[in-house]
């Protein structure tokens, strides 16, 4: 049972965080001018918001004017007119920062959609490989929780930086023109918050990576557990997996404690820092002042910009720790697409169209891990049309042959010939669409019935899906039931048996027209009696095309043009059914024991 | 939500001294302005420099201590955080473990593996800035409204008159905005299922091209929810500056008035310049709060799935000797007019709900006595597999009784009852672990116990070839083994413990006769203890059994040794005859 040690083992490379940051921002370049227009907008909006406490002062200039004159005095057509003025500058800022509010929550959005969409494009074109590797649920964290993170970010942080650092620029401006003198005494603020910034991202950074990573373990965990938690259940283990997911799940709640923690106190200290400037400024002012080097009207002038200098960085300084956040979930993501993925097809590869099936492996070599060969020097030849066995005890390579043949892996040496020609020099998809298989491990998808076996081939008709579930002799049980063909079935739902899922696919590979077929164990756990009754139909599925049968029921690979027996990785006899026999090999001890 | 306090609350002192350290924070950072004001507007102008120093040297003090009072708090604030989405997490992990099938299937899994990550994070955030928002915003609006109805309360009235209907847009807009969230989640629940299936079923998709397909249906159901995710969101986005637009009105309000006021003599102008301050304050303090309901209605949403597989209802209880059945006769297992049928009640709401179902199993009868063997023989989706479902309980059957030596299994701790078995399921799994920890898998059993059960499942010798022996990490699913390699791993595991009950749930599909028939000599000659229930397809697998059941769509058409069926039931006669036939 795994524990809290290191899962998956995804070496993670150094963070490089200009280069993250350069790819969200790739990804907001889509959207460049709704996002330049946003940022007009957010700054028309600022501009409106200024306006609107100016104007309230004009119309308290006239109230206090009229004041002085005694009562009765005040112009109060003036007062309602700057009223009415504030009004419109209030109201029109308001429904600007709507605007951009709304439109940043769609453009991080659309952000997120491209984002998911990539990760899943990826997964599209990754080896399979990686997924014997990898937890499904680490995978979907990213998606998830990852790309959520991102998006809250891009949503809320980036809009209100921009316009932040225009009003800090501004103001600072400002501030010079009011006074040089007086931006000495704070100037200090700016190294310091620089340095502690920089000094905070080297420290907080790798925190929020792992808290992504933990995450991310944390589901792969979860994830695997909750697909076995029947046999969990069975063996009344439910309380040691609770208590190793405890493990697991404090280290996931320390991750964010650590960069969390760590990260709340850089708004309080940044804030700290600015006070620190504006009681500079109060000390410095006065100083300046009894020096007669600065009026008391620029010290207030001066101390109104400079609030308005240190308003927006106190507010980013809260929202710091939510982009280190944002980049560190980002990374995850990107480090996902930057994955390995299947091999590219050479230069002008080959389309393989009306594929003749012919196939022949010569002297192959592989191993999935280095030091393990799973094959040694197989060939085999497959005449157009030919039904080749492969047969031998589990574990023998069986499979293997059949995730060469597919591509699903790559031979390490020796060759693989369809139609005359190297299947590495067609394209991979061509390649893999000329064949269609029903494999050991059955898969259906959450979908009706009628989807699933329609799977292979679009557009198929329903009188070619009914045809297909009767072949298969599957219709009498799909018909029994209450919304017979539409009925939604799942892969963890306990409402279909694996022998009916066996008996779905080979109706889904009926429907799907190709030159090759591969059966690995198609009819394990279909009953005999049913499996004698869909041999007819596999037969008929078999006819004109070249295929690959693993059986361990030796029964339904008698009939076979030619029977591999491999044992340990290599092919030990070769022949038919008959010359087996009287070869009185090894497969003629695997035949007898059907029947001791 | 509840459930958001509920976890808090069991830290109720800890978020309590976090609130009020927020609060002097909160106070101290409100001071730190007027403490400059004071220097600018009056010790500046006096023109000495010591009070200036000494007032800027105090300015400086109370930053820091604003400083400490705030990360203090902020690092309580994230502690007490943590420990509540430990305990979201953990116990929504212990009672997923242990829902039953039919929860199970009507959550279904995709649906919480989302609950598990996006949704637990949701709750995090919320418990987090519950506590640090809760108190400034609050402040605000309540301090502003009491110094302005002091000030001038007819003036104030303006502000109080709104306040009501603000406060009904934030409720009302918040209240929407849940359903609305709880939509996008439940979109995100479909995106994670269409990445689960192609991660799953990768081999398929790729074999049958169907990566177009899948990346267009993938996009379908992204677009999905990113189309509810930007309702939820503009939804959400009206409140903050419709607010905003009734309090500035409301300001234009108080200089019109301010200044009829003024003007007949009845205050002073100072107080309209006052009032604006105040009312922004107030203004903040309510967009704050407004922050706080949108932010909270997310989380809302979140909790209330998270909560909803919590609070499910044990649907399996553990019945007393009183309420349970009594078995009409002797009989270590004995099933007695069982009928059964998947998902009546179920809280499944997909296509099957309503319907009359077909009953997966009718009247079902047998009895095993201890030591004894049962082996269970039918079509494909028969209901073999459902005996055992019923069996071990992962279902409660609909009639009948289920006894296990003597005693309704509903009588039993659910645990207490399973650990008599030892199972090999039809679709079992193996975990990323190593060969050992998948057999042992948790319990005390002792090496010996592992080896020799290694050697009767026939995987001794596979196992000797592999470099690391049962050190040898098995990769996810069991990727790195071939299917009749992990069928005797699960037969390992389940020997290892010497089972009272052997289950085997067509456990040898992937394995070549000869290693079938050695395994099964095996067992029988080592394991003479155990009760034992087999599924097979093969006659030949079960006919040494001490009873046979053989079903036929749900219902039982023959039941007895090999040689009474033989004589007496015809489908077994054919199969038999079908299977040995294939000698000649």
């Amino acid at each position: 049972m795994p524990g809290a040690g290191d899962r998956g083992g995804v070496k993670r490379k150094p963070k490089n965080a200009k280069r993250t940051l350069l790819r969200i921002i790739k990804y907001m370049a889509v959207y460049k001018w709704v996002v330049v227009g946003l940022v007009i907008v957010a700054f028309l909006s600022n501009i409106g918001n200024l306006l609107g406490p100016q104007l309230a002062g004009e119309a308290i200039g006239v109230v206090e004017e009229g004041f002085k004159q005694g009562v009765g005095k005040i112009d109060l057509d003036r007062v309602t007119h700057y009223a009415i003025l504030m009004l419109v500058f209030y109201v029109g800022s308001t429904l600007l920062s709507f605007l951009v509010g709304i439109g940043m929550a769609r453009v991080g959005r659309r952000i997120a959609n491209h984002m998911r969409r990539d990760v899943f494009h990826k997964l599209m074109v990754m080896p399979v490989s990686y997924f014997d590797r990898n937890q499904a649920g680490d995978i979907i964290s990213r998606v998830s929780y990852d790309v959520d993170v991102v998006t809250m970010s891009l949503s809320s942080d980036v809009v209100q930086i921009i316009t932040s650092f225009v009003t800090v620029v501004g103001s600072f401006i400002m501030m010079i023109i009011v006074s040089p003198p007086m931006v000495l005494c704070m100037i200090f603020i700016i190294p310091v918050s620089i340095w502690y910034t920089r000094m905070m991202s080297k420290k907080t950074r790798p925190l929020y990576s792992k808290r992504s990573a933990a995450y991310g373990t944390m589901n792969g965990f979860a994830e695997e557990m909750f697909s076995g938690q029947k046999t969990i259940l069975a063996y009344a283990n439910e309380d040691r997996v609770t208590e190793n997911f405890s493990a697991i799940n404090s280290a996931a709640a320390e991750a964010y404690k650590n960069s969390d923690g760590l990260g709340v106190t850089m708004g309080p200290t940044i804030g700290m820092i600015n006070n620190f400037g504006l009681s500079a400024i109060g000390m410095g002012g006065a100083v300046l002042y009894l020096l007669k080097i600065v009026g008391l009207e620029q010290i207030s002038k001066f101390v109104l910009y400079s609030r308005k200098f240190s308003g927006p960085i106190n507010e980013i300084s809260n929202i710091i720790n939510e982009i280190y956040s944002a980049l560190a979930a980002a990374e995850r993501v990107f480090e996902f697409l930057d994955e390995p993925e299947e091999p590219e097809d050479v230069p002008d590869a080959a389309t393989l169209t009306d594929c003749r099936g012919e196939v022949s492996v010569q002297n192959v070599d592989f191993s999935y891990v280095p030091e393990k060969p799973i094959l040694k020097n197989v060939s085999l030849e497959a005449k157009p049309g030919q039904t080749i066995a492969i047969v031998g005890p589990t574990g023998a390579g069986k499979t293997t042959i059949i995730n060469l043949l597919m591509r699903f892996y790559d031979v390490n040496s020796g060759s693989i010939y369809v139609d005359g020609l190297e299947h590495r020099e067609y394209t991979l998809a061509s390649l893999r669409r000329s064949y269609a298989m029903v494999l050991q491990d059955t898969w259906v998808f959450n979908g009706t019935i009628f989807d699933n076996i329609a799977y292979g081939k679009e557009n198929a008709t329903e009188e070619e899906v009914v045809a297909a579930a009767k072949a298969a002799m599957i219709h009498g049980y799909i018909m029994r039931l209450p919304q017979g063909y539409k009925t939604v079935i799942s892969e963890d739902g306990g409402n279909i048996s694996k022998g009916q899922k066996q008996l779905l696919t080979i109706a889904r590979a009926m429907l799907y027209n190709t030159s090759m077929l591969i059966l690995d164990e198609a009819t394990s756990n279909v009953d005999t009696t049913t499996e004698r009754q869909v041999q007819a139909a596999i037969r008929g599925l078999m006819r004109g095309k070249t295929s690959f049968v693993i059986a361990h029921r030796l029964s339904t690979v008698q009939n076979a043009d030619r029977i591999l027996v491999v044992d340990h990785g290599e092919v030990i006899e070769q022949g038919t059914h008959a010359e087996l026999m009287d070869q009185k090999g090894f497969y003629y001890k695997l035949y007898a024991s059907q029947y001791e | 939500m509840k459930l958001i306090f509920r976890y808090l609350g069991r830290y109720k002192h800890l978020v309590l001294i976090t609130m009020i350290m927020k609060l002097a924070g909160t106070v101290v950072e409100l001071l730190l302005p007027t403490i400059f004001e004071h220097i600018i507007d009056h010790v500046v102008p006096e023109g000495k420099l010591v009070p200036v120093l000494l007032w800027g040297l105090g300015m400086f003090l109370t930053a820091i201590l604003c400083r400490e009072l705030n990360v203090r708090a902020n690092r309580r604030a994230i502690d007490n955080a943590h420990k509540v989405s430990y305990d979201v997490r953990q116990d929504l992990f212990k009672k997923t473990v242990n829902l039953s099938g039919a929860q199970f299937d009507a959550f279904g899994l995709p649906s919480i593996i989302s609950r598990m990550t996006s949704d637990s994070y949701n709750v995090q955030s919320a418990a987090q800035q519950l506590q640090l928002m809760c108190i400034r915003a609050p402040m605000m609006l309540i301090g502003g409204i009491i110094v302005s109805l002091l000030m001038d309360a007819r003036l104030a009235l303006i502000m109080v008159i709104m306040l009501p209907l603000l406060i009904a847009i934030i409720l009302g807009v918040s209240a929407r905005g849940l359903p609305l969230y709880a939509k996008v989640q439940k979109k995100l629940d479909v995106v994670v299922r269409v990445m689960r299936e192609n991660i799953t079923g990768i081999r398929v998709v790729k074999a049958l091209s169907k990566s177009d397909y899948e990346t267009r249906r993938f996009a379908g159901v992204n677009e999905d929810m990113t189309k509810s995710d930007i309702t939820a969101t503009t939804v959400m986005a009206i409140p903050g500056p419709f607010m905003q637009m009734c309090l500035n009105t409301g300001l234009a309000l108080v200089v019109v008035i301010g200044a009829g006021r003024v003007n007949r003599g009845e205050m002073d102008p100072g107080v309209i310049l006052a009032f604006l301050t105040y009312f922004n304050m107030v203004t903040m303090g309510v967009m704050g709060l407004s922050r706080i309901f949108m932010t909270m209605s997310r989380a809302s949403a979140s909790a209330n799935r998270i909560a909803a597989v919590i609070d499910a209802d044990t649907d399996l209880h553990v019945l007393t000797e009183e309420e349970a059945k009594k078995p009409s006769g002797e009989g270590f297992i004995r099933f007695e007019n069982v009928d059964f049928s998947y998902g009546e009640d179920s809280a499944d709401t997909s296509g099957f709900a309503g319907e009359a179902r077909e009953k997966a199993l009718s009247n079902i009868s047998f009895t095993v006595k201890k030591g004894e063997s049962l082996g269970i023989i039918g079509p494909t989706g028969c209901g073999k597999t459902t005996i055992i479902n019923l069996l071990m309980r992962f279902y409660d059957a609909t009639e009948g009784g289920v006894f296990v030596d003597g005693r309704d299994v509903r009588t039993y701790e659910k645990d207490e009852l399973r650990r008599r078995f030892g199972t090999v399921f039809q679709n079992d799994v193996v975990f990323q672990d190593t060969l050992r920890e998948n057999i042992s898998f948790g319990r005390e059993v002792t090496e010996e116990d592992i080896l020799s059960a290694v050697r009767d499942a026939q995987a001794a010798e596979f196992i000797a070839g592999l470099p690391d022996g049962l050190e040898h990490e098995a990769a996810i699913k069991g990727a790195n083994l071939s299917g009749g390699q992990k069928q005797r791993i699960f037969v390992s595991r389940a020997l290892a413990a010497k089972p009272e009950i052997l289950v085997l749930d067509d456990s040898s599909s992937a394995l070549d006769y000869k290693t079938d028939a050695s395994m099964r000599r095996a067992i029988a000659e080592n394991h003479t203890d155990s009760t034992i229930i087999m599924i097979a397809q093969r006659v030949s697998s079960v006919m040494n059994m001490t009873k046979i059941l053989v079903l036929d769509n749900g219902k039982c058409i023959g039941y007895g040794t090999h040689e009474e069926l033989m004589r007496t039931c015809k489908p077994y006669q054919d199969t038999f005859k079908v299977q040995m036939g294939e000698i000649e």
